[in-house]
């Protein structure tokens, strides 16, 4: 804990600036270092920009960027984009959930899996696309994410 | 650097005609046009990276340490057919490039192997990129033989996917930054908006407004300080053209950016880009030192008294934020809600300053129109609207990409002309034309000559230009209610009519898309009042919400129930979904003669809706099957089948 408000903190460093246009490439700052954005984080960047944590909290629900509890071991971005989405991403995304027993934006107890939707990946011409842990998969089917995803799961030894 | 740095610059400021033969032998080699080693490239934008081209890299990589072989390898962007990714181009010292498509690792040795010994394979060959002074080889096509190139008009996408996104020199002995220094030692700024203005660009991004008088009216109010703000936020699922431009050709777009601030008087630009854009951050970051290095940014700009500071901020993701207004709050660290307009941000913007919101693909274009002339563009498109205007297509064919045309073409060409339709034996059912608050084009309004004005006459929009093709097996209604899902997600809730409209629309939509659960559920007297309401809750968004995003988000829903009704009432009556896309409503059967009675289907079922004797064939009872599809998972002998 002592360790996360020194890394906080240095962060809050880099933006000497007490401006409120600093908000965002603050918390922005704060998601690529932890992964998402914790309480602490979150009262810390109000005092340090002098903004009521009801702001700051308000500002980073808004956006889909943030996330605010910390990613699994593997994290899951399935596109549904509207070419994944004809390929049948929405089919995917109901077997993810069935098979990590997780919904979007949410982490499996063991803090194995982490699951995010992403309006789209940009790779329309290889729908549907997932990315785990910044490898990709692309045209893949139900069959193919249940396999995908048992991998994983052995690869973990878990 | 340093030392080429004087070159460069006399190439940006002469063009080629002043040269000694020297120095444009410099420029070819600059050019990539004469080269001393072997050159491959790999294209390695986002669609390339997810077809796997960092393992083909990888692989030529170690291909070339294997066999010993002194050979360049370099980055490039995507070429435009990003179904055909990793696209994979090699040039061998006074030949043409050759482009071939698919290159995953293992297919690395083989390829290489093949040409190397100046052999050609069979497969996976696109085509070759004829340039002059090069001997083209016997039995490969040229790229303007194909239909996909042939019939494009690249102006924009030239450069993208055979240039080096990383190489300022390359762009620069391409013509690059003749423009930018034209602008800034022969025109006043007010020149400039002139100029702009006489030909005719009008916004890409969807509104279609005209570029020059927004820049005249941010010109002509006095302020301290001007902004011009670039919006890369491209948030519809499903286009890529903006990502594309700035992954293939990063200094044309920040040449366009130095152009419109100079316009405009402004010194500070933003680049707004989705946080999701790593590799398009990448390349512009890059970019952006090098132009720093160079001079070309910075204080006292080449000695003319400009400076201009350009930087680079990542939006944290929201569809609302493609709005300009609502991008101006989110620069400022605001939500990104919309305010009303007027005062339009060209009179007060950012930070209350007058501020041009101008997106990536506007901005590329500027370049050639200082370049070549205004009457240049002028005669490209139509008269209302000249130019060109790139849509990316994907979805429901085999072929995806992106499609550079003259304004005026008709879908019939981009779609089947250009990307050669959907696959064989499907038939096109329609098109969806703008993102999700876009518009569906059924097949008969397929030869409309593409125009702001021609759409909006039809009722229909070209939004961002993203096109998503929908043949017989996609379903119109579950598209629509995926748009409203996705719409009402993004909403930023700051006015009624669209939080909740979308909401409602999204629900009623729903209720076509599921069987009734029970008694109490909507039924089809229900679901058919809510089809009526779809057509009164349109109107009332259309009228009443503050910004684009409440005002279009009705369209789609307008628009199919215009032109596709009649899949509207075969969901509410017969439910029943013609192209069997939506899972809820299909019907579930078993195969007598494939069922072995292991009877695992009827202890899983969870509305005790199959029946039957063990080692006997089962059966479903339709009437109290739920279509939740467990049996279909279960079943070892794919009995189950569905219609």
């Amino acid at each position: 804990m002592v360790d996360d408000t020194a890394r906080i903190d240095e962060i809050l460093g880099r933006f000497p600036q007490i401006k409120r246009n600093a908000l965002i490439p603050l918390l922005q700052a704060v998601q690529d270092e932890f992964g998402y954005i914790s309480e602490e984080a979150i009262s810390s960047i109000g005092s340090h920009l002098s903004l009521p944590t009801s702001k700051v909290y308000g500002l980073a629900t808004f956006y889909n960027q943030f996330s605010f509890s910390p990613r699994g071991f593997y994290h899951v971005v399935l596109c549904n984009g509207t070419s994944c989405h004809m390929s049948g991403a929405g089919e995917l995304l109901s077997e993810i959930c069935k098979l990590l027993d997780i919904n979007d934006g949410e982490t499996t107890r063991d803090g194995l899996f982490s699951l995010e939707v992403q309006s789209c990946i940009g790779a329309c011409g290889q729908s549907s696309v997932m990315e785990v842990n910044g490898e990709y998969h692309s045209g893949i089917s139900v069959k193919e994410v249940r396999e995908i995803i048992n991998q994983y799961r052995e690869d973990a030894g878990r | 650097m340093q030392a080429d740095r004087e070159f460069l610059l006399k190439l940006a400021q002469h063009g080629p005609s002043e040269l000694t033969p020297d120095e444009l032998r410099q420029t070819e080699l600059l050019r990539k046009i004469q080269i001393t080693k072997p050159l491959v490239m790999v294209n390695s934008s986002t669609s390339g990276i997810v077809a796997g081209s960092m393992r083909t890299w990888e692989a030529i990589e170690q291909y070339a340490v294997d066999r010993s072989i002194d050979l360049d390898l370099a980055e490039t962007g995507s070429i435009g057919l990003s179904s055909e990714d990793p696209v994979v181009s090699v040039q061998l010292p006074g030949r043409t490039r050759i482009f071939f498509s698919r290159i995953t690792a293992e297919k690395v040795p083989s390829l290489l192997d093949d040409l190397f010994h100046q052999v050609v394979p069979e497969h996976n060959v696109i085509g070759q990129l004829q340039r002059e002074g090069q001997e083209s080889w016997k039995d490969v096509r040229s790229l303007d033989d194909i239909p996909y190139f042939a019939l494009q008009d690249r102006i924009v996408m030239e450069s993208c996917g055979i240039i080096d996104p990383f190489s300022f020199e390359e762009y620069v002995a391409g013509g690059g930054f003749t423009a930018f220094l034209k602008t800034i030692r022969s025109y006043t700024f007010s020149e400039v908006c002139e100029l702009v203005s006489e030909s005719g660009l009008r916004g890409r991004s969807g509104g279609g407004f005209s570029a020059g008088e927004k820049w005249k009216a941010a010109f002509r109010t006095p302020s301290d300080q001007k902004f011009l703000v670039c919006n890369a936020e491209e948030s519809d699922p499903g286009a890529f053209m903006d990502r594309t431009l700035m992954e293939g050709n990063p200094f044309q777009l920040l040449e366009g950016i130095s152009i419109a601030a100079y316009a405009i008087g402004s010194n500070r630009a933003y680049i707004y880009i989705r946080s999701e854009y790593k590799d398009a951050i990448r390349r512009i970051n890059s970019a952006i030192k090098n132009l720093r290095e160079m001079g070309l940014l910075g204080d006292n700009i080449l000695d003319s008294g400009y400076n201009l500071q350009i930087s680079l901020r990542k939006g944290p993701g929201a569809f609302v934020c493609g709005e300009e207004t609502a991008l101006i709050a989110s620069l400022e660290g605001r939500r990104g809600m919309p305010s009303s307009k007027p005062p339009y941000p060209s009179t007060s913007g950012y930070l209350g300053r007058p501020t041009v919101v101008n997106n990536v693909e506007t901005l590329s274009n500027l370049p050639g129109i200082i370049r070549f002339g205004p009457d240049w563009f002028r005669g490209i498109g139509t008269e209302d609207c000249p130019g060109t205007k790139i849509f990316s297509i994907s979805g429901r064919l085999p072929m995806a990409g992106l499609v550079e045309v003259p304004m005026g073409t008709s879908f019939d060409t981009i779609v089947n002309k250009i990307m050669g339709g959907v696959g064989r034996g499907r038939e096109l059912k329609a098109l969806h034309v703008g993102g999700p608050s876009g518009c569906m084009v059924p097949v008969e309004q397929m030869d409309v000559a593409v125009t702001y004005e021609n759409l909006k006459e039809k009722g229909l929009i070209m939004g961002s230009g993203g096109i998503v093709v929908m043949d017989d097996q996609s379903c119109v209604v579950n598209t629509v209610r995926y748009f409203m899902e996705y719409l009402h997600k993004q909403s930023c809730g700051k006015c009624i009519p669209c939080r909740e409209g979308t909401r409602r629309m999204a629900e009623i939509l729903g209720s076509f898309t599921r069987k009734p659960a029970d008694e109490e559920d909507r039924t089809t007297l229900e679901s058919f009042k809510g089809l009526m309401r779809l057509e009164t809750l349109a109107e009332v968004m259309k009228d009443t919400s503050l910004c684009g995003l409440g005002q279009n988000a009705p369209n789609p829903v307008v628009s199919t129930l215009k032109y596709f009704r009649n899949e509207y009432e075969e969901h509410i009556f017969d439910r029943r979904c013609p192209s069997n896309s939506c899972t809820e409503l299909r019907s579930w059967f078993i195969d007598v003669d494939l069922c072995t009675g292991c009877s695992i289907c009827a202890k899983r079922c969870p509305s005790e809706a199959i029946i039957g004797a063990a080692r006997h064939p089962y059966f479903i009872v339709q009437e109290k099957c739920i279509g939740c599809g467990i049996c279909y998972e279960v079943c070892k002998f794919t009995a189950v089948y569905y219609k």
